[in-house]
C-alpha cells in the first residue's frame, strides 16, 4: 500500500488517472514533434519538386547499404522496446532492465554508424558550410552544385535533427535503468517505461520515413 | 525580482489566518521551487510585466521619433532595432504568455475543481524555460539588439542582418518550449482532471477557449520553432535552406512563418475572449447567451486559424488563385468572431448590468475588437490589400485585435481575479479611472494610424513625409495617454496588497468554482473535491450560494 502512495501524485486520485494523463501528456507531445519534423519535411517536399534531378543525384551520394543497416537496427531497437514495456506491465524488473540496456545499445550502434556517415561524408568533401566542394563527376544527373548543396543540407538538417533525438532516448532510457535497477516500477507503476516507449517508436518511424526519402529516391 | 510573500493577514486580531498558498511557506527558495500552479502563475506575472515593461519603454521610444518627419531622436539602424525588440518582447515575451500562463495557470485546476494542473513540475519548468528564452533575448537586446522584424524575414535574418539574430533566435526558440508545454498540462489537466459532474458543457467558456489555444499551441509552435533552427543553421553552418544564393528560397520561409505567426494572433486573441465571457456573464448576471456557439467558435477559430497563413503574403509572388484561397479563408474567420461578439452582446440584452472595472475593460473589448477585426476584413481583401500592405493601416488593424483585444482582456481578467488571487480589493474609483484613460489613450493613438495607413504612410520608416505629421503627433499624445493609463493600476494593484480592504471568497457573486474556494486560496485549492451539479453561469438558479462561505 504505501509502495502505491509514493509513486501517486498529489495532484492525481488514483494510479489509473495518473496513468491516463501521462500517457495523453506523451501523446500530445508526439504530436508536436510531428509538427516539427513536419516543418522539415515540407522544406524537402518543395525543393524536391523544385530540383528533382539533383536530388536524385544526391542521393546516389550516400550508401543506402549503410541505411538499411541502421533501418535494420532500429526497427529491432523498437522490438526490444516493445519487450521491454511488456516486462514492465509485467512486473518483470531484471528483464525489463535487460530489454532497456539492449535498447539502448541498438540505439548507441545506430548513431555509432551515424558517426561513421557523416566522417565518411566529411572526407567526400559533401558537407554543406563546412567543406563542400562541388564533386569532380556526378553519378547519373549533371546538376547545378548549388542544388546538390541545398540536398546536402536537408540531409544534414533532417538526419542531424533525428540523431538528437537519438541521443535524449538513449538518455531517457539511461535514467529509466537506474530507476528500473531501484525498483521504481512494478505492475500497477510503469508509465515511464510505457511513455518513454512512445518516444523510442516515434524516433523509430520518423527514420522509416528519412531512410527512402533520402537513400532511395532513384534507384528504381 | 521581488518574490517575498504577499501580505495576507486578517482584519481580527488574535484570529489565526487561513493557511493559503501564499502564506503556506515562505522565502525565496519556496517560490522558486514550487510546483503550485498559483504560484507559478505569479512567478509568470512578475516575468511577464518585466517584459511588458521592456516593450512599452521601446514603443515609447518609437512614438518619440515619429512625432516629427525628420529622424532626430535615433538613427535608422536603431528604430529598426527599437520596433523590433519591441515586437520580440511584447509578442513572444508578453502576449502569448500573458493570459495562459498567468491566468490559465492559476484559474484551470480551481475552475475544473482540481488540485493542481496535471504536471506541476513540467509547469514549473516551463516558467524556468520561458526565464531562460528571456535571459537569451535579453543578452540579444544588451549586446546591440536586433534589426530584422519580429518576423526574423530570410534571408536577412540569415544571412545579411549584422545584429544579434542568432542570439535572439535562440532565446525564441526556448521560449516556445514553454509555451508547447503550458499547452500540453492544460490539455491533459482539462481532459482528465475535471470534478466529478463537471462535462465538457458544464466547463467555464475561459477553460474552452483555453483547451482551443493550447490546440494552437501544441500544433503551430514546433512550426516555428524548427524553422528558427532552419535559419540558425543557415547563418552559424552557411547550411543552405532559405538564402537564394545558397539555392534556397526566402518564400518557404516566410510560408513556415506565418503558419505558426498567424495562430499565434489567436493564441494571443482567445485567451481574452474567454475572460471576456466570464466578466460579461458575472455582471450582467445573466448565463452566457449561446453558451455551445462561444465554445464551438473557439474551436473553429483555433482551426481556421491554421489555414489562412498566406494572407500575409498577397504581395510577396505567391500565385494568385492560393492568394484568392486564402482571402477566402480568411473571411471564414469573421463568421466565430462575429458569433462571440454577438452573443456577448445578447448576453447584455436585459441583464442586470453593473459597470465595475473589469466589466469596463470587458465592453471596451468588445467594441475595439470589432473595429479590429473588421478592419482586418479590408486587409483579407486581395484588391485592397495591395493598398494597405505594409502601411500604417495594418499596424493600426493589428493592435487594435492586440492591444485594444488581448491586453484589453488581460486587464478585465487582472481586475476580476485579482481579489481571489491575493485577497484584497483594489481602489474601484481609480480602477474605473484608469480603464477609461486606457479606453482612450488607446483610441487616439491607434485611431489616427489608421488615416495614416490610408493616406500611404509605410510602416517600419524613421521619417516621413512632413503632411503626415498632425496624424503622427496625435497617435504620440495618444501614446503618452495610454502609457499613464498602464502604470496607474500598476500603482494602486501593488498599494491593495498590503492596504486594500479583505475581498472575502466572492467579491462579485459570480459563479464559478474558483470563487467558492477562500481568497487567496488554500494550497490545494479545495477542502474536498467539489461535485457539480449545475451547468455554468447559473445565475438564475440560486441567488449567491457561495455567500454563506465568505469569511
Amino acid at each position: 500500500m504505501s509502495e502505491t502512495h509514493s509513486v501517486l501524485a498529489h495532484q492525481f486520485d488514483d494510479l489509473e488517472q495518473q496513468f491516463e494523463a501521462s500517457t495523453l501528456g506523451m501523446w500530445a507531445f508526439l504530436i508536436t514533434e510531428v509538427l516539427f519534423f513536419g516543418g522539415l519535411f515540407t522544406g524537402y517536399a518543395v525543393y524536391r519538386s523544385q530540383y528533382p534531378l539533383a536530388f536524385a543525384e544526391g542521393s546516389l551520394h550516400l550508401d543506402y547499404r549503410i541505411g538499411a543497416i541502421n533501418t535494420a537496427v532500429l526497427i529491432c531497437s523498437s522490438l526490444t522496446m516493445a519487450l521491454a514495456v511488456r516486462s514492465a506491465q509485467l512486473g518483470r524488473r531484471r528483464s525489463l532492465i535487460g530489454f532497456l540496456l539492449l535498447t539502448m545499445l541498438l540505439g548507441s550502434v545506430f548513431l555509432g554508424i551515424k558517426v561513421f556517415e557523416y566522417s565518411h561524408k566529411y572526407h567526400e568533401h559533401l558537407i554543406p558550410g563546412i567543406n563542400f566542394v562541388p564533386p569532380h563527376e556526378f553519378i547519373r544527373f549533371h546538376v547545378d552544385p548549388q542544388q546538390l548543396y541545398v540536398f546536402l543540407s536537408f540531409y544534414f538538417a533532417m538526419t542531424g535533427m533525428h540523431a538528437l533525438h537519438m541521443i535524449i532516448g538513449v538518455s531517457v532510457l539511461a535514467v529509466l535503468v537506474v530507476l528500473a535497477w531501484r525498483g521504481r516500477f512494478s505492475s500497477e507503476y510503469y508509465n515511464p517505461v510505457e511513455v518513454a516507449g512512445l518516444y523510442w517508436h516515434f524516433v523509430d518511424i520518423v527514420w522509416i520515413f528519412l531512410f527512402p526519402l533520402l537513400y532511395l529516391i532513384s534507384r528504381s | 525580482m521581488d518574490a517575498t510573500p504577499i501580505n495576507a493577514h486578517s482584519g481580527t486580531p488574535g484570529e489565526p489566518t487561513p493557511v493559503n498558498y501564499l502564506n503556506v511557506d515562505y522565502g525565496l527558495k519556496s517560490w522558486l521551487l514550487t510546483t503550485d500552479h498559483k504560484r507559478i502563475g505569479i512567478l509568470y506575472l512578475i516575468s511577464i510585466t518585466i517584459f511588458f515593461a521592456l516593450g512599452g519603454i521601446f514603443a515609447a521610444l518609437i512614438r518619440l521619433e515619429l512625432m516629427t518627419p525628420e529622424g532626430d531622436v535615433v538613427s535608422s539602424e536603431m528604430y529598426n532595432k527599437l520596433f523590433t525588440m519591441h515586437g520580440v518582447a511584447m509578442i513572444f515575451f508578453f502576449l502569448i504568455p500573458s493570459i495562459p500562463a498567468v491566468f490559465g495557470n492559476f484559474l484551470i485546476p480551481m475552475m475544473i475543481g482540481a488540485r493542481d494542473v496535471a504536471f506541476p513540475r513540467l509547469n514549473l519548468m516551463s516558467w524556468y524555460i520561458y526565464s531562460i528564452g528571456g535571459v537569451f533575448t535579453f543578452a540579444a537586446m544588451a549586446l546591440g539588439g536586433v534589426d530584422t522584424g519580429w518576423t526574423f524575414y530570410a534571408p536577412y535574418s540569415s544571412t545579411y542582418s549584422n545584429s544579434n539574430v542568432a542570439l535572439t533566435a535562440v532565446g525564441v526558440f526556448i521560449l516556445g518550449f514553454s509555451s508547447i508545454l503550458t499547452g500540453l498540462n492544460f490539455i491533459v489537466t482539462i481532459h482528465k482532471m475535471r470534478a466529478p459532474g463537471l462535462t465538457w458543457f458544464r466547463l467555464p467558456l475561459f477553460v474552452w477557449a483555453h483547451y482551443a489555444t493550447s490546440l494552437i499551441q501544441i500544433l503551430g509552435t514546433p512550426v516555428v520553432a524548427i524553422s528558427i533552427v532552419l535559419v540558425a543553421l543557415e547563418r552559424l553552418l552557411k547550411l543552405g535552406i532559405f538564402d537564394p544564393k545558397l539555392g534556397g528560397d526566402p518564400l518557404l520561409f516566410q510560408h513556415l512563418f506565418w503558419f505558426y505567426s498567424h495562430p499565434a494572433v489567436y493564441i494571443m486573441i482567445l485567451p481574452s475572449m474567454g475572460v471576456i465571457s466570464e466578466v460579461i456573464a458575472c455582471f450582467s448576471r445573466k448565463r452566457v447567451f449561446g453558451y455551445p456557439f462561444i465554445a464551438f467558435s473557439s474551436l473553429a477559430i483555433a482551426v481556421l486559424g491554421f489555414l489562412v497563413w498566406g494572407h500575409h503574403m498577397f504581395t510577396s509572388g505567391q500565385s494568385v488563385y492560393a492568394g484568392m484561397i486564402f482571402s477566402v479563408l480568411t473571411m471564414l474567420v469573421a463568421i466565430p468572431s462575429a458569433v462571440k461578439v454577438f452573443n456577448w452582446t445578447a448576453t447584455l440584452y436585459k441583464g442586470s448590468v453593473s459597470y465595475q472595472a473589469p466589466m469596463l475593460y470587458a465592453l471596451g473589448f468588445i467594441g475595439l475588437f470589432t473595429i479590429g477585426g473588421l478592419t482586418g476584413l479590408f486587409l483579407a481583401t486581395l484588391a485592397t490589400d495591395v493598398h494597405l500592405h505594409d502601411t500604417y493601416f495594418v499596424v493600426a488593424h493589428f493592435h487594435y485585435i492586440m492591444v485594444g483585444g488581448a491586453i484589453m482582456g488581460y486587464m478585465a481578467a487582472m481586475h476580476f481575479w485579482w481579489p481571489k488571487m491575493t485577497g484584497r480589493l483594489y481602489p474601484e474609483g481609480w480602477a474605473k479611472f484608469a480603464a477609461l484613460v486606457i479606453f482612450v489613450g488607446f483610441n487616439l493613438t491607434f485611431f489616427p494610424q489608421f488615416v495614416l495607413g490610408y493616406l500611404g504612410m509605410p510602416r517600419r520608416y524613421h521619417v516621413y513625409p512632413p503632411e503626415f505629421q498632425v496624424l503622427n503627433v496625435m497617435s504620440t499624445a495618444g501614446a503618452s495617454i495610454l502609457a499613464v493609463g498602464y502604470i496607474i493600476p500598476f500603482i494602486y494593484l501593488l498599494w491593495s496588497l498590503k492596504y486594500g480592504p479583505l475581498a472575502g471568497a466572492n467579491p462579485w457573486q459570480a459563479k464559478g468554482l474558483e470563487w467558492t474556494t477562500p481568497s487567496p486560496p488554500p494550497p490545494h485549492n479545495f477542502e474536498r473535491t467539489p461535485v457539480v451539479t449545475e451547468e455554468a453561469y447559473a445565475y438564475a438558479s440560486k441567488p449567491y450560494p457561495e455567500e454563506a462561505e465568505v469569511v
